[in-house]
């Protein structure tokens, strides 16, 4: 019943996408200002009907209709009803439905928000969104159809894999998908750009929300996605440079590289082609990740169970996406001239884009580099975490300096005398570094380099805050917000980095083990019965040498049913200086606990400085609200 | 004659072509450094040219009954069922490693048969097996 409804509305997807196609190219033909009320009209029930699949599909799971599969892969009776839903998006066709909402929901607000733009430009947009509509439910209906029956329907459900049954999971990844397939709708504007000649600062002002809106998402998504791997995974890091986050990183690099050119061409109306390339590119690189990921090309614990054919439709898919942007973009190429001072902000804004460039070519090659090797020779290879350490991090340094110093310039060019301020700050920052270097303990020369860099960005973000109160001209808000927050972001992690203690041990119920001026007694375990999982609790006792503060740890191990699974829980304290991190797990029953013990300083403010590097973004699109 | 602004993009694009070279340079240096190669047990035993003592993933099989825990490491044997190797290793294990599952160790060769290990890596999906295996697996059952 569930089933068929799904489909329907399904199909009704499709075919109003071509409709729309089809009166919107009617439309362009005549010769106005005003969209036909139609396509309102069909874009309205297109929206409709997709987000009606949706909850079709959310009611199958709330319900657990085991006689569609995809309900029965998925989930189990005896689940919460919130992991119920949230299993709705945590597998492939769920999740690709959920695309599918996106595009559309972007296609539809699209239309209705960008009244004040060309009519011409704004249907050939609605067009190519509704092309890349109708490729994606396409897939879905071919290949990935969550709507499929099972007959006999099963009794029982086979279950959420419980590392998935967490909240930051559930809203993981509902915020990365807004971010990445919000992408899609400046990938259709510029190529109506290119089509319809509405290009320059127009352009620029009518996608520039949709960039903000995206890149928010998909900053929040990562940051989120990094938190359940810190307290999940059990390993206490958060970052790993596996090939799923590699694959998040690169359209994030992009549309970091996009909203900030997108200033430069509003503001100055130039570097249009440039923006071109980056709007394709941004959504083109969010495809493949997706490709890469989905068909099981790239391992990795994010990987839903694969499946080869999947990938060879992305790939198709993709190539015709690919190969129509080039056509479309090289017939309507023209060379653009550059008059660059070097001493304006248009200049930073392009190193900024270099330098997004190249930390885009060097995780590209870390994560295509195996494929290529495997394909050609056979040879089984990885490339692990510190190709990334040691090629990202020393750019780093002068990437935080320009963060500071860039917005200083004005445009065109600027006569400002701010090399003493620079001088003086860069002093501060190296004796700060050197109190930090004395009293608690020795670093690399390049870990010098960050911290003072780093703390320079955030001198620097600060005077530019306080500037911001007494000035009366309120501007640059948001930008002062991110800019600080990615120095302290890049000074928290580079402290914890270098002042995290960690260790592991094998230790029996009853022992004592003795760790610098930590203490730790393990002295006994429970057996807790829960929901859908049984769990081992240990009981350690934690005392710090150093104040005689005694703190209990509880680390589990969770022994799911359905599927029958092992998880470890991580016992995190959290403080405001730091984190205390204790895993616990054992092998094939045996008398010894494999423990993880680790102390994490300034954990809480990693995550904090992330934050506010998102704020910075939602400060810019509620502020321009009122401005215009 | 060229004129000075012609001299100044022409030394500009000098710059910017030493520059990108220097960057190629530098990511290729860095990536073939950072290389870890996947053998499987067999492999290591068949190749003579295996350098010990660089860091490298070995994936097979936990064998049944072949760990050993005690207070400071835990030892077990890695199999492709035809060759195996002895992996020593103290640390935190993943949820999914166990007697029968496949399993990727990452760490360093002593010698052909004993491999000191820095990270466990078993996959959070059940049935997972490391790369290759899979094709070995297939084969010895042909």
């Amino acid at each position: 019943m569930l089933s068929n409804i799904g489909i329907i509305l399904i199909c009704l997807i499709l075919v109003l996408g071509f409709i729309i196609i089809y009166s919107a190219h009617l439309d362009l033909k005549i010769k106005n200002e005003i969209i036909k009320k139609t396509i309102y009209k069909l874009s309205l029930y297109q929206i409709t009907f997709t987000i009606l699949s949706f909850f079709t599909l959310i009611t199958g799971f709330i319900n657990s209709d085991f006689s569609i599969i995809n309900v029965y892969e998925n989930s189990h009776t005896a689940k919460p009803l919130f992991y119920k839903i949230a299993g709705t998006w945590g597998n492939h066709e769920g999740s690709l439905l959920m695309w599918i909402n996106i595009l559309v929901l972007f296609s539809y607000l699209f239309l209705i928000f960008s009244f004040k733009h060309n009519k011409e430009f704004r249907l050939y947009t609605l067009i190519f969104q509704n092309i890349l509509i109708i490729g994606f439910v396409t897939f879905l209906l071919l290949n990935s159809n969550p709507f499929s029956l099972i007959y006999p329907t099963p009794l029982e459900g086979l279950g959420l894999n419980p590392i998935l049954q967490d909240p930051a999971l559930a809203i993981h990844p509902p915020l990365l998908y807004v971010g990445f397939v919000g992408c899609s709708i400046y990938f259709s504007a510029a190529m109506a750009s290119l089509l319809s000649g509405y290009d320059g600062k127009f352009f620029a002002q009518s996608i520039k929300n949709w960039v903000k809106i995206s890149w928010c998402f998909q900053t929040l998504g990562i940051i989120v996605g990094s938190i359940w791997a810190y307290y999940e995974l059990g390993w206490g890091g958060f970052w790993f440079w596996d090939p799923v986050e590699n694959a998040s990183l690169l359209p994030w690099f992009s549309i970091t590289a996009l909203m900030h050119s997108l200033i430069v061409l509003e503001k100055r109306n130039t570097l249009y082609f440039w923006v071109i390339i980056l709007c394709l590119l941004t959504f083109i690189l969010s495809v493949t990740g997706t490709f890469l990921v989905r068909s099981g090309i790239l391992n990795s614990v994010h990987t839903f169970a694969s499946d080869p054919s999947r990938g060879i439709y992305i790939l198709i898919f993709l190539s015709l996406m690919i190969f129509s942007a080039l056509i479309i973009f090289f017939s309507k190429y023209k060379k653009e001239t550059y008059n660059f001072n070097l001493k304006s902000k248009e200049t930073f804004i392009l190193a900024n884009n270099w330098f997004m460039a190249f930390f885009l070519v060097t995780v590209l090659t870390g994560m295509l580099y195996p494929i290529f090797l495997d394909v050609l020779t056979g040879v089984k290879i990885s490339v692990g975490p510190p190709f990334f350490n040691i090629v990202i991090i020393p750019l780093v340094v002068p990437f935080m300096f320009f963060m500071a110093i860039g917005p200083k310039f004005g445009w065109v060019k600027s006569q400002n005398k701010i090399f003493s301020k620079i001088l003086f700050l860069i002093l501060v920052a190296v004796v700060i570094n050197l109190f930090i270097f004395t009293f608690f303990g020795k670093y690399s020369l390049l870990s010098n380099l960050i911290f003072i860099t780093s703390i320079f960005l955030i001198l620097h973000s600060f005077l530019d805050f306080k500037k911001f109160i007494n000035n009366k001209n309120k501007t640059g808000l948001s930008r002062i917000i991110s800019h600080l927050g990615f120095g302290l972001l890049v000074f928290f992690i580079g402290i914890n980095h270098q002042f995290s203690l960690e260790e592991d041990f094998n230790i029996k119920v009853g022992d004592i083990k003795k760790i610098n001026n930590y203490k730790i007694n393990f002295e006994n375990i429970k057996i807790k019965e829960s929901k859908n999982y049984k769990a081992v609790i240990g009981n350690f006792k934690l005392t710090n040498l150093k104040n005689n503060l005694e703190q209990y740890l509880n680390p589990e191990i969770r022994i799911y049913s359905n599927p029958e699974t092992l998880t470890y829980e991580a016992a995190i304290k959290t403080k405001i200086t730091s984190d205390l991190y204790l895993t616990m797990s054992n092998v094939s029953r045996s008398d010894y606990y494999n423990i993880k013990f680790q102390n994490k300083p300034f954990m809480i403010w990693i995550w904090i400085s992330a934050l506010m590097i998102v704020l910075g973004g939602f400060t810019n699109l509620t502020l321009r609200k009122n401005e215009n | 004659m060229l004129t000075k602004k012609v001299k100044n993009r022409i030394s500009f694009l000098i710059l910017v072509f030493i520059l990108s070279l220097a960057v190629i340079f530098f990511i290729i240096k860095s990536l073939s450094q950072n290389i870890l190669y996947f053998s499987t047990p067999t492999e290591i035993k068949q190749k003579d040219n295996i350098v010990i003592g660089k860091a490298m993933r070995v994936g097979g099989m936990v064998k049944k009954n072949s760990i050993i825990i005690s207070k400071k490491n835990i030892q077990f044997t890695v199999t492709d069922f035809k060759n195996e190797i002895l992996i020593n290793y103290a640390g935190t294990v993943p949820n999914l490693f166990a007697e029968g599952k496949g399993v990727v160790v990452e760490g360093k060769l002593n010698d052909n048969f004993f491999f000191t290990a820095d990270r466990i890596l078993a996959k959070h999906d059940e049935n997972y097996m490391p790369p290759g295996i899979k094709k070995i697996l297939e084969n010895n059952a042909k």
